[in-house]
């Protein structure tokens, strides 16, 4: 049988909305191109990773190097996800296959209340009572260090309810039939339930690295924003959001123009990131 | 309405291999170093929190008196920002999930389009609504123009939650639904939406809380303004604007900033509940 | 019933994208909308809350962002003024200016740190990186932590202009952006030192934060050293105007000019000017 043919009006709407999403990224992207015009035709784009400094403000001689701010940014960013994903997904199982049914409640509401915190609160947090005591350790204490811890915790909530989300959703006949040939509990979880969900898992990982990518204030407070090439996970930091929050309140001019061509910079990475899944993906199906 | 296929409970099979000991270790972890997180909040902001601090109008930068106009406007926001991302996201996940074939150009195109969307930074966010809906469409430093930057910001993680919940309901399901004579619209909204509440929910939540969270989007566009609105067109501090002020700009701000943290929490807890009920007002069943 | 959902969200999607926007505000001649420094912004919200009681059915909206978002606001016309906290630089001669008040800016340490004392040439030396340990001057036997603000804030600008340094010539080990962060980092860092508004310093030192205020070139920085001139690190803090301010926005900015705003200034740790 052939299905009935769905409503024109209907189908039209559905489609407009999935491009009207489109249109925000369009239009967000053309107007970061349009504000760093100015770098990019006096410049070039190629002196953010050519140039050895950066002080965009500079009167006699403006320098757009931003290569110690990417390699911050992916160190925090890949920092905290390492730290986050695991955890996420150790207490999503034991949320899921563990906890009481009351235990399980309490974990969950916990965990959506901490999704609402503001991430200044988290930067303030992490600045007085987290930055001291690795200060302790190793100065300055504002560190890749903090950063990656802090923005580990903000990520975490959003990583297990997505996985928890992915877990519940699992069929019982996939958990029954391995249960039905004798598997131990942890065979189950680990080999059976866990791996069967993994797109889930990948797609939650994927929203927990942008969030991480994005964020802003928690990393402005905690990471030290010096820009140098960090050394060690003790050294202080400045990602690229941090480095637009930082200056584009008194940036003018080029300076201003300087900051949207290194949030261009930021959707590139973006962009990459998303070309590395989009093939990893296309692997993983042939 | 079909019932949802039963929910394995593997907690039925008695104790687990020691591994399991593992992600009870973990939860236990990450709840110790939030329990850490929200004491310290709760130590230095209970102080402040009172009657008086939800009724009273903040005066002296926010140093002192309380945070009713902030609250007002902050739920005007998320209102706005809900009212665009709910439609607009439920149907983009259900074109998304139900009438696109996986491979298929638009939907991964949108769905790239959204993976992007979600790692731009706030404070590109914030600049752009200041540019387009503030400056751009003439709707000054508004509540309208916060909660529509808003809503342009949660959108890709409220869509992603309910998308992957769209794809979760068995096929079986659609396939009993196509077998009766329905149109793929129809299996979409009568068969597959009502099953994927719970995801609606998560992604609900999500969305508020982000949203709720917000700071850096919401200075250039819904603004600084401390007095109670009276339409979408005034412009009102957020109660997350709120709290950066008094924690990185105000001396002298903690407590109050802490104090405002543990009400916004309170909010959310509160919101997280009528989102429950709504759904369940609307005959679609609350998860769990 | 499915067609009925899929109408209803559509319905709402396009009243809220389309509709609303649609019907754009029209502005109220009796509102001022000022924009700018997060520095000022605190002051002017009280000081057009005293302003709003003295005349009634005028309406001063003040909202923060930036130095450079107040000029690109009042520029741009969305604001009709723009709260500026550094002097006005050589392109910015198309806007009108008027200094409301006067803020200065010190050094400051850790509560633990034993120095009470530091000369110019001295916090000169430990910014270029030419003294890296406290020991160097009579301190402990620790590195310095050198905290300095980001590029283009104004209070680099003028602590650059005392201590005759360019921004390329800073070796900071922590970058900053508003004050609090400032005073938290160095609270919360023994071997730290940093430079702040001198009212925040002061207002934290009040509250028994962990720092200390050493004075310079025997100068202990104050409202009051900044007030009588003796304090050198003090910067002008700027409303400014498209064009020649007239009607409610003249009278705004009279107020905050008059004798009338000035407890106010005080109580916000800034010291005012003089009326001209």
């Amino acid at each position: 049988m052939t299905p009935r043919s769905d409503r024109p009006v209907a189908l039209f709407v559905l489609r407009s909305c999935a491009l009207g999403t489109i249109t925000i990224l369009v239009l967000i992207v053309a107007f970061v191109v349009g504000e760093s015009v100015d770098v990019l035709r006096n410049a070039g784009l190629s002196r953010l990773w050519t140039d050895p400094t950066w002080h965009p403000a500079s009167k006699t001689n403006p320098t757009f190097g931003a290569v110690p701010m990417i390699v911050g940014t992916l160190f925090a960013t890949a920092g905290a996800v390492v730290v986050a994903l695991p955890l996420g997904l150790l207490c999503a199982v034991f949320v899921n296959y563990h906890a009481t049914h009351t235990l399980r409640r309490l974990v969950n509401g916990v965990i959506e209340l901490l999704a609402g915190i503001p991430s200044v609160v988290y930067g303030l947090w992490g600045l007085t009572t987290l930055v001291p005591i690795i200060a302790m350790i190793r100065g300055p204490g504002t560190s890749l260090l903090a950063g990656i811890l802090v923005l580990a915790l903000m990520i975490l909530p959003t990583i297990v309810l997505l996985i928890d989300q992915a877990l519940r959703e699992q069929p019982a006949e996939l958990a029954l039939s391995a249960a039905a040939l004798g598997l131990s509990k942890s065979r189950i979880i680990w080999s059976v339930l866990v791996p069967s969900a993994w797109r889930s898992i990948g797609t939650a990982s994927l929203l927990a690295t942008a969030r991480a990518l994005g964020e802003t204030m928690a990393v402005l407070l905690v990471c030290g924003n010096a820009i140098k090439t960090p050394t060690s996970l003790f050294d202080s930091v400045r990602t690229l959001t941090a480095n637009i929050a930082l200056e584009m309140a008194y940036a003018m001019d080029t300076h201003r123009s300087a900051l949207f061509a290194s949030g261009l910079l930021l959707l590139g990475l973006v962009g990459l990131l998303i070309a590395g899944i989009e093939l990893l993906e296309r692997r993983v199906r042939t | 309405m079909t019932a949802p296929s039963r929910r394995f409970d593997p907690r039925g099979l008695g104790p687990a291999h020691p591994s399991s000991a593992v992600s009870v270790g973990a939860a236990a972890a990450v709840l110790a170093v939030f329990a850490w997180l929200c004491f310290d909040m709760v130590r230095q902001g209970v102080g402040v929190v009172d009657w008086q601090f939800l009724v009273h109008e903040p005066s002296d930068a926010g140093r002192a008196g309380g945070i009713a106009p902030i609250l007002v406007s902050t739920l005007w926001i998320l209102a706005v920002c809900l009212a665009a991302t709910v439609p607009l996201g439920l149907l983009t996940s259900i074109y998304l999930a139900e009438l696109t074939p996986r491979d298929d150009v638009v939907g991964r195109i949108t769905r790239r389009s959204l993976d992007a969307l979600a790692a731009v930074p706030s404070i590109v966010f914030g600049l752009f609504g200041n540019a387009f809906f503030a400056y751009g469409l003439g709707l000054g430093l508004s509540i309208l123009s916060g909660g529509l930057t808003l809503a342009c910001m949660i959108l890709p993680l409220f869509i992603r939650t309910v998308e992957l919940g769209l794809r979760a309901v068995p096929a079986s399901q659609r396939d009993a639904a196509h077998a009766l004579g329905l149109r793929p619209i129809a299996i979409a909204f009568r068969v597959v939406l009502p099953q994927a509440t719970p995801a609606i929910v998560a992604g609900l939540v999500l969305g508020i809380g982000r949203a709720l969270a917000e700071t850096a989007a919401l200075i250039f566009t819904s603004g600084y303004q401390t007095r109670f609105p009276t339409s979408v067109f005034d412009s009102g501090r957020s109660l997350s604007v709120h709290i950066f002020d008094l924690g990185a700009n105000i001396p002298g701000g903690d407590a109050r900033a802490y104090g405002s943290a543990l009400v916004l929490v309170a909010i959310l807890f509160l919101l997280n509940r009528i989102a429950t009920s709504i759904l369940r007002l609307f005959g679609l069943e609350a998860p769990r | 019933m499915q067609l009925k959902t899929c109408e209803i969200l559509s319905a709402v999607a396009l009243l809220t994208f389309v509709a609303l926007p649609g019907c754009a505000r029209h502005a109220n001649s009796e509102t001022v909308i000022v924009t700018g420094s997060s520095t000022i912004a605190p002051l002017a919200a009280d000081v057009a809350r005293e302003f709003e009681r003295a005349h009634p059915g005028v309406r001063v909206d003040v909202q923060t962002g930036g130095s450079s978002r107040g000029l690109t606001d009042t520029r741009r016309g969305l604001a009709q003024i723009g709260m500026v906290s550094r002097a006005l630089g050589p392109h910015e001669h198309d806007v009108v200016g008027f200094s409301v008040a006067i803020d200065g800016v010190c050094v400051i340490t850790h509560r633990d740190n034993p120095i009470n004392s530091l000369s110019k040439s001295q916090v000169q030396k430990i910014y270029t990186g030419a003294i890296e340990h406290w020991s160097e001057i009579g301190g402990a036997h620790q590195p310095i932590t050198v905290v300095s603000k980001a590029a283009g804030r104004s209070t680099l600008a003028v602590f650059l202009q005392y201590v005759g340094c360019d921004s390329t010539d800073i070796d900071a080990d922590v970058v900053i952006g508003d004050n609090e962060q400032g005073i938290k980092t160095v609270a919360g860092n023994p071997t730290a030192i940093g430079y702040v508004s001198v009212g925040a310093a002061e207002s934290a030192l009040a509250r028994g934060v962990a720092i200390r205020i050493p004075s310079l070139d025997g100068v202990q920085p104050s409202t009051s050293t900044i007030r009588d001139g003796s304090h050198p690190i003090r910067r002008v803090l700027n409303l400014v105007t498209l064009t020649r301010p007239e009607g409610v926005t003249r009278q705004f900015i009279d107020y905050f000019r008059s004798e009338a705003a000035h407890e106010l200034i005080a109580r916000h740790y800034f010291v005012s000017v003089d009326p001209p």
